[in-house]
């Protein structure tokens, strides 16, 4: 199939970056999507030009690396898939297909379609986790868990971290991506004891970050790879307002 | 004359002996003392938060954009754990014994059973950090089996178990971040070892983001690095996945063991045309559920479930009755193989076999099987469209783990004094074939309750040293060593790209290097990489400038590849012995099983880099078998 691209262009974090028109020849509706941007870049390469520079590693969907706006919406046309799992029998023949970064005030470009998302290590940082050290952990069965809340955790620990949610909102907010992991650690008993001051901060770092707040549109979910609900943003909000109310 | 340190003793006392013995660091002094993690996939990220909670200051670095991205992330299926939950008869005893069978009696009998022993604590302490580990509905955790085991032992978080596990690490590793014990540095790639007075004193790295060269000093270094399958270019490993870490320290001086040890891993997809950048792996816990077979009939035509039963050939389950479809992965990617080359393949490039649940959904429910596999189903549709509830998924071998890596003693510490090896970096526990859910545990162990001990033995020698300056002359020879790498890399302004060298190589060794290995195969690949390597420094291509470049950052690992390749071809050569995944066609049995000569191989093989243009030198560590006799690995 053919295929006509307009990439989002940027040397490096100060310059403007602009659009830029490529056509791809005889591509093969089952390449992967990355691998369609790998054959242009072996063509650009070729033609001595720069290859794109875009943000990926593990190609199966799990590290969260990769991801970008494909036609104005994260990771492309699927429904929870993230881009190197898009193909190209997606697309159709001749399909004009318009690619750039994550945007967000919190993700700037670095170049062309990597962007930074250091902001989300920094929001773990201030909480995201709960401070056991190496050494302290009783028998892991000496506390049962029930099946249900050990799946409940596990759909929001899920979150592969890639920045969807933040692209895709019209405000830029990390609400789903903290709240997934202010979920998952307190739904388990053993993360209970740091709730309080676990949300605390990782709300605060949330805003000091420059993310936006959350308007409940729930564009995020319907983007998310990992299918991560919104009802864990609805789950942080309890939370805040509880730690907000029970602070001494 | 190499010394691996085990210390004497009843095997399972060795362990407490070395812990009651090692030395240790007063916490008043932690803070006097660096250390410089490279990775922080499971093995760096609990080493590094392990050691930050202690008290030490720690360097972090990874090549990723986020710790969280390194690729322990994508191991699905499970981590093996001795808790004997069950109550089938599990035992450590019994854990040291299926691993030190499944490595084909080519590991330490110390290390494995350390590894063994170690493992109920991971599983406490992961559990400890939030990993939602699949449970049962009283509420205690629940296991499932794996290949080459007859009990259950392996946790698991559903298909996401690595990715549980690591976020457990990253978090625990975020918090000593925050904590300020630990320093981060991510898009930071670990160019090269600064060796000083005969001990590691730091690295040379570059930040990929300005292209700028940093030195970074230490009292000790940890490599962490992962495995280097992604040599073969097509494999189950992430894109950026390589061995440029172990092997700059090898060119420094630390042995590389065993490197032709490469784990084919029996369940991946098919490739599907030259485009093709990635293996993607299907977790063994579906061999759990899923037959695998192919048709009867050589070049068949018909769909799969136009087959009819009586023409399927259930090679694993005819061959291994014992183990069936749960045969180790050695055993199980050569069965494959075999009968792909001999025609029975299938798919569009027949290259395939066919795993099939019809039978698993027939007796225990469509919903059940959601339930154990669903991501995985999922990830099949997405990436071949195709419904693998209704119709047998396409599955084939593809290069997945390195058992070898660089040699490390009983203290995971490598020829180079203050050099410590942690996790697939390593090549201590696995012997000749790593058994599923192993790879995970060994990361783990090594990182959180091994090298704490074992560093702290070397550290408390090196308090006297001082602060390393970093501007003294070993990091100055270092960092030029680099920057003029780099300089000739973009200099050289041929007309192919890495990716090119890179994909050729990986032909070479999937060719010759691979599943099956023969004299002539690898002596032909010898001189074909040394072609290979003159033809890359002569017509490779590399665009654009220092800073932000992937195409610089490829060059560097390919340019290492085609060094590694080589020694993995020689290492290949000189074991003239079949054993585990090293399969050399001139020693099998009449029905094509590997065949082990302990007689003159049971050995270690460590490599010494001798220069550019010499040959590399060969040291034989002998394995001292006191408390199990290897026997013929059978699984029949």
């Amino acid at each position: 199939m053919r295929i006509r691209l307009k990439i989002w262009r940027q040397e490096n974090q100060q310059d403007p970056g602009k659009m830029v028109n490529y056509t791809l020849e005889d591509i093969n509706p089952h390449m992967s999507f990355l691998e369609m941007l790998d054959t242009l870049n072996e063509q650009l390469l070729q033609d001595g030009t720069r290859p794109v520079e875009f943000d990926h590693d593990c190609r199966e969907g799990i590290c969260g690396q990769c991801g970008v706006m494909i036609n104005g919406r994260a990771h492309g046309p699927l429904a929870n898939t993230t881009t190197c799992q898009l193909h190209m029998r997606t697309f159709t023949d001749n399909e004009e297909i318009v690619i750039e970064p994550f945007r967000a005030t919190a993700f700037p470009v670095k170049c062309d379609l990597k962007i930074d998302r250091t902001a989300f290590d920094r929001v773990i940082q201030s909480g995201g986790f709960i401070s056991v050290n190496t050494g302290q952990a009783p028998e892991a069965n000496d506390m049962a868990i029930g099946s249900p809340t050990a799946e409940a955790a596990f759909d929001a620990a899920a979150c592969i971290g890639c920045g969807a949610c933040v692209a895709v909102c019209k405000n830029s907010s990390a609400a789903l991506f903290t709240s997934a992991k202010i979920s998952h650690l307190v739904l388990l008993p053993q993360g209970k004891i740091e709730a309080q001051e676990r949300v605390r901060k990782m709300v605060d770092q949330m805003d000091k970050e420059g993310f936006g707040h959350c308007s409940n549109t729930e564009a995020c979910e319907a983007e998310c790879p990992q299918q991560i609900s919104v009802l864990h943003i609805a789950r942080m909000n309890y939370e805040y307002n509880k730690a907000q109310v029970l602070k001494k | 004359m190499l010394d691996a340190k085990i210390p004497g003793g009843p095997l399972e006392d060795k362990w407490s002996y070395y812990k009651a013995h090692a030395k240790l660091v007063n916490p008043a002094n932690r803070k006097k003392l660096t250390v410089i993690v490279v990775g922080t996939g499971l093995a760096g990220s609990s080493i590094a938060a392990s050691l930050g909670e202690m008290g030490y200051n720690v360097k972090s670095f990874c090549f990723q954009d986020s710790p969280r991205r390194a690729h322990s992330v994508a191991a699905q299926g499970g981590v093996n754990a001795c808790k004997n939950y069950k109550n089938d008869g599990d035992s450590v005893y019994r854990m040291f014994y299926d691993t030190i069978k499944g490595g084909d009696f080519r590991a330490r009998e110390g290390n494995v059973y350390r590894m063994a022993e170690c493992s109920a604590n991971l599983i406490d302490q992961a559990v400890a950090q939030g990993v939602p580990f699949g449970r049962e509905y009283g509420g205690y955790l629940n296991n499932r089996s794996f290949g080459g085991v007859q009990v259950s032992r392996t946790f698991y978080a559903r298909g996401q178990t690595g990715q549980q596990l690591l976020l457990g690490a990253y978090q625990a590793l975020m918090r000593q971040v925050g904590a300020g014990t630990v320093q981060l540095f991510a898009r930071h790639e670990m160019l090269d070892l600064v060796v000083a007075g005969g001990k590691a004193k730091g690295v040379i790295v570059r930040n990929m983001d300005t292209g700028e060269l940093e030195r970074h000093g230490a009292h000790a270094v940890v490599l962490a690095t992962g495995g280097f399958g992604k040599i073969y270019y097509l494999s189950t490993l992430a894109m950026g996945c390589n061995g440029s870490a172990i092997w700059r320290a090898h060119k420094r001086g630390a042995y590389m063991a065993n490197p032709s040890w490469t784990q084919i891993h029996p369940t991946s997809l098919p490739q599907s045309g030259e485009y093709q950048s990635k293996l993607t792996l299907m977790s063994e816990s579906l061999r759990n559920d899923g037959r695998i077979w192919v048709p009867k009939k050589e070049g068949e035509e018909r769909e799969p479930n136009q087959i009819p039963e009586e023409e399927r050939d259930y090679y694993l389950e005819r061959r291994y009755p014992a183990f069936g479809n749960l045969s180790p992965r050695d055993i199980a990617s050569r069965a494959a193989k075999e009968r792909i080359d001999a025609g029975y393949g299938i798919g569009p490039l027949k290259n395939a076999v066919y795993l099939d649940f019809s039978k698993a959904i027939k007796d225990q429910g469509e919903d059940t099987i959601r339930k154990k596999y669903g991501n995985l189903f999922r990830m099949y549709e997405k990436i071949t469209g195709v419904d693998a509830y209704k119709e047998p998924m396409r599955i084939s071998p593809a290069a997945h783990f390195s058992m070898g890596g660089l040699w490390v003693d009983y203290e995971l510490m490598t020829t180079i004094p203050g050099l410590f090896a942690l996790g697939e970096a390593n090549f201590a526990d696995h012997g000749a074939n790593r058994l599923g859910a192993n790879s995970l545990l060994q990361a783990c162990v090594d990182g959180y309750f091994i090298a704490p001990y074992t560093m702290a033995n070397y550290l408390a020698d090196e308090i006297k040293a001082g602060p390393i300056d970093v501007r003294d002359a070993p990091f100055a020879a270092a960092e030029e060593n680099v920057h003029q790498q780099l300089k000739r890399l973009m200099g050289i302004q041929g007309n192919l790209s890495a990716d090119y060298f890179h994909k050729t190589l990986g032909k070479i060794l999937y060719d010759k290097c691979g599943l099956s290995r023969s004299k002539e195969g690898l002596e032909a690949a010898i001189k074909e990489i040394a072609a290979l390597r003159e033809e890359f420094w002569q017509r490779l291509y590399v665009p654009g400038g220092y800073a932000i470049n992937t195409e610089l950052e490829k060059a560097g690992r390919v340019a290492d590849y085609l060094e590694l390749g080589e020694l993995m071809c020689y290492d290949a050569l000189a074991r003239d012995e079949s054993c585990g995944a090293h399969f050399r066609v001139e020693h099998q049995t009449p029905e094509g099983e590997a065949m082990r000569n302990d007689q003159d191989f049971s050995f270690i093989s460590a490599w010494e880099w001798e220069g550019a243009d010499k040959p590399p030198l060969l040291h034989k560590e002998p394995l001292h078998f006191e408390f199990v006799t290897p026997t013929v690995r059978s699984y029949k």
